[in-house]
């Protein structure tokens, strides 16, 4: 799978898994610090969930179809966003409808895989990823989608931010909070294609979430927030590298128990230093 | 030329009516008042001269590149969203620091930069919300009851800094508002709604006006009925008037 080099200039250096993993994590972490911190202001948990979950449905549609995984991925968590915001924009009771959503997307994407003739799929990579086996292509495709989803998020920024605010005080300023909303439903969309490789379908969520909650802890800013998950993430991805190579651990689980053992460390340090 | 008009503007949720026929329209410099009951379509109202809720029938036609400074009637943001007041004025447009240390300053809130919105009074988050609407330069300032949170003293200051804005600047206001002060003396025009536009004139013709009497119930003295009418819906502004007295 791997060869080991001498040389260590930088073209060499990517043939070692370990640092082909590690680019992974920190190139995820770099789209999933800013987008996670609006999917935690706005509440956007569930909504995460679903179309991560949905995922899975793209996985076995790509399958299928013979197209990259990728694609299928993008294409469904898409549709799936879409369809999750044109039903909360038709005011349906969210909680109970994402909830039956995001379940049945991954159920069905289960299920869907089953029927793929021939190959036996590796369910397990895509449900809590593989990143130990990113190639050099991968890594172009997730750093190309996550540089691309921090530099909208960047030039939309304080668009979405007031939009996140109100929708009347966006509109009084001449922002359309609907189409910010796509902006944001867009970016979801190719975080979970690009996060698949790296946490799997069902813990691309946790990589949202747990980085930017546990940067609110210090964060006094949206901007500090955003720039405190990036670098909360990327840490994560390292640590639960390290935990892996050292304890021989899932990669995927390992980052995000890493992060969520930094929101553990970081709110009770803010509770015990805002005393 | 106006600031901004409806016209013909009727607006129904899933089958019952909110607005209907009803047309208005705010010239620059001068302040119309829009009084009705609790359920009567105000804040449908403002949402659709903001064009966050489209009419289902009628239009709203706004001055080219009308600039609007937006008062809402409460905002809430959220406890994960951490946000200093310099921040929040200057979203979505940065503002250097000498303007917001000064629009702090006039609308009597000064130094409050650094603070964060969730740690203010209910009193000094209204007068943020007014400072964001005055930074904008607005043509138009649309103001959702604007004094919520604000003690005597504190509203009195409010209207006499809208008088010195709209004097400076040429703006227009358009306010809703329960409260009889702004009713009688600082408004331009009134106008009195329940779903469609009961009546509108000078605060002293709407004050004489039978519909008004109809709606607010017939007191000896239109103040005093439509203070009643707050009164009796003191409950929904509980939280409002809490933060205020703070």
């Amino acid at each position: 799978m791997t060869t080991i080099t001498t040389t260590r200039t930088g073209a060499a250096m990517l043939d070692d898994f370990l640092v082909r993993a590690a680019l992974a994590g920190v190139g995820l972490a770099i789209a999933a610090g800013p987008l996670g911190a609006f999917v935690v202001w706005r509440r956007m948990a569930y909504f995460g969930d679903a179309t991560a979950h949905a995922a899975i449905l793209g996985v076995a549609l790509a399958l299928i179809f013979s197209v990259p995984v990728t694609v299928g991925t993008l294409f469904v968590a898409l549709a799936m966003a879409a369809a999750v915001s044109w039903l909360a924009n038709r005011g349906h009771a969210m909680d109970a409808t994402l909830g039956v959503l995001a379940h049945s997307a991954l159920a069905l994407g289960l299920v869907a895989i089953s029927f793929v003739p021939g190959v036996r799929v590796d369910l397990s990579a895509f449900l809590f990823g593989d990143i130990l086996a990113v190639s050099k292509s991968d890594l172009a495709v997730i750093w190309g989608g996550s540089l691309t989803v921090a530099a909208l998020l960047a030039w939309r920024w304080a668009r979405l931010l007031t939009a996140t605010l109100s929708r009347e005080l966006a509109a009084a300023s001449g922002i359309d909070a609907d189409r910010e909303g796509l902006v944001l439903t867009l970016a979801l969309a190719v975080v979970v294609a690009v996060a698949l490789k790296v946490v799997g379908a069902l813990l691309i969520a946790a990589m949202l979430i747990i980085p930017a909650a546990a940067a609110r802890g210090f964060a006094r800013s949206p901007e500090t927030m955003a720039f405190g998950a990036v670098a909360i993430g990327t840490v994560s991805a390292l640590g639960g590298l390290w935990v892996s190579w050292q304890f021989d651990t899932p990669a995927g689980p390992s980052i995000v128990t890493a992060a969520a053992a930094v929101f553990i460390v970081g709110t009770a340090v803010g509770r015990l230093t805002r005393r | 030329m106006s600031l901004i008009s409806a016209q013909d503007v009727s607006v129904s949720y899933g089958g019952a009516t909110v607005l209907e026929h009803v047309s208005l329209e705010v010239e620059p410099g001068e302040i119309v008042t829009l009084v009705g009951p609790n359920g009567s379509g105000k804040s449908t109202l403002v949402k659709v001269l903001l064009g966050v809720q489209k009419p289902d029938r009628g239009r709203v036609t706004r001055a080219r590149r009308l600039r609007i400074g937006y008062v809402p009637q409460k905002l809430h943001i959220d406890a994960s969203l951490p946000m200093p007041v310099a921040r929040f004025l200057s979203l979505p447009a940065r503002k250097p620091a000498g303007r917001l240390a000064e629009v702090l300053e006039r609308t009597g809130v000064p130094g409050l930069e650094h603070r964060q919105m969730a740690d203010l009074s209910g009193g000094q988050f209204q007068r943020v919300l007014l400072a964001r609407a005055l930074l904008s330069d607005p043509q138009l300032l649309v103001l959702d009851e604007p004094t919520q949170g604000l003690d005597q003293p504190g509203e009195a200051a409010f209207y006499d800094l809208l008088e010195t804005v709209r004097r400076e600047t040429g703006a227009g206001v358009f306010m809703v508002s329960h409260d009889l002060h702004v009713v009688m003396s600082a408004s331009d025009r009134v106008i009195c709604l329940n779903h469609h536009i009961c009546c509108q004139g000078t605060p002293t013709v709407v004050r004489d006006a039978p519909e008004y009497h109809a709606l607010f119930g017939r007191g000896t003295h239109g103040a005093l009925a439509l203070y009643q009418h707050e009164h009796d819906h003191d409950h929904d502004h509980d939280h409002a008037h809490g933060g205020g007295h703070a």
